[in-house]
């Protein structure tokens, strides 16, 4: 199960908004092995694209030099689609490369940039394996 | 000559959960060839199997002292003592 707070659940979906028609993409740090996603990181979409994401090789590595200064993982890594449905799609099978990551797919298919609902849905994916798993939203993580 | 190799976490089970390693090699092509006879299997993670050995994966970022090797001459980028390399996974999808 993914647990996540409101504040970066709208944040994540405040940002799949934005960048309808092209795919946004981002990451939710948090402490190594904690499974707490606690620092949300929009990331620029590389490829400006409705089909696919790719993270800048420059932001990038600047992304994982400062999670591995704060002992930090990607708790989640997150893109919407903004045609389909939220779940992943043979690319994203087959590049998801974190095998400790929630992937969250939003899908922006019925409001673009609009207000409204979107799909929000969390999986695993390990080894080409696609397992959904519930989302919980809570108002604050629980404190440690 | 020790060149520092920060591995990602889905490479790690082949450096038995290390998350940083050391090799030698004047070029990132030789560094590789060091780290496989360490490491095996490594390589064929690293290496597109479609450039007979002569390209990176494309969805596999490698970077010598912060600069992407795709820039500085892909596995011909040239190495030296204290250099550091980091491999990350792109984060990537359709």
């Amino acid at each position: 199960m993914l647990t996540i707070d409101q504040a970066t659940y709208d944040g994540i979906v405040a940002h799949a908004k934005r960048d309808h028609p092209d795919e946004a993409c981002g990451i939710v740090a948090g402490p190594e092995g904690s499974d707490r996603p606690e620092r949300l990181v929009a990331m620029l979409n590389a490829a400006s694209s409705p089909t696919f994401y790719e993270f800048d090789s420059t932001d990038l590595l600047q992304l994982y030099k400062q999670m591995d200064v704060n002992d930090e993982e990607p708790v989640v890594i997150y893109h919407s689609h903004t045609a389909t449905e939220a779940y992943p799609s043979r690319t994203d099978i087959g590049l998801a490369q974190e095998p400790n990551a929630h992937y969250v797919l939003v899908s922006t298919r019925e409001h673009g940039n609009n207000e409204g609902p979107v799909e929000f849905r969390s999986y695993r994916i390990t080894d080409g394996a696609v397992t959904e798993e519930e989302v919980s939203v809570v108002t604050q993580l629980p404190t440690v | 000559m020790a060149i520092e190799v920060r591995i990602p976490t889905i490479l790690r089970t082949y450096t038995g959960g290390e998350k940083a390693v050391r090799g030698d090699g004047a070029s990132l092509s030789a560094l590789i060839d060091d780290l496989e006879a360490s490491h095996p299997g490594i390589k064929e993670r690293l290496i597109d199997p479609d450039s007979n050995g002569s390209d990176l994966r494309r969805f596999v970022n490698v970077y010598i002292n912060d600069e992407d090797v795709r820039f500085i001459g892909g596995l011909e980028a040239t190495l030296a003592d204290g250099d550091e390399v980091v491999v990350l996974p792109a984060v990537a999808g359709g």
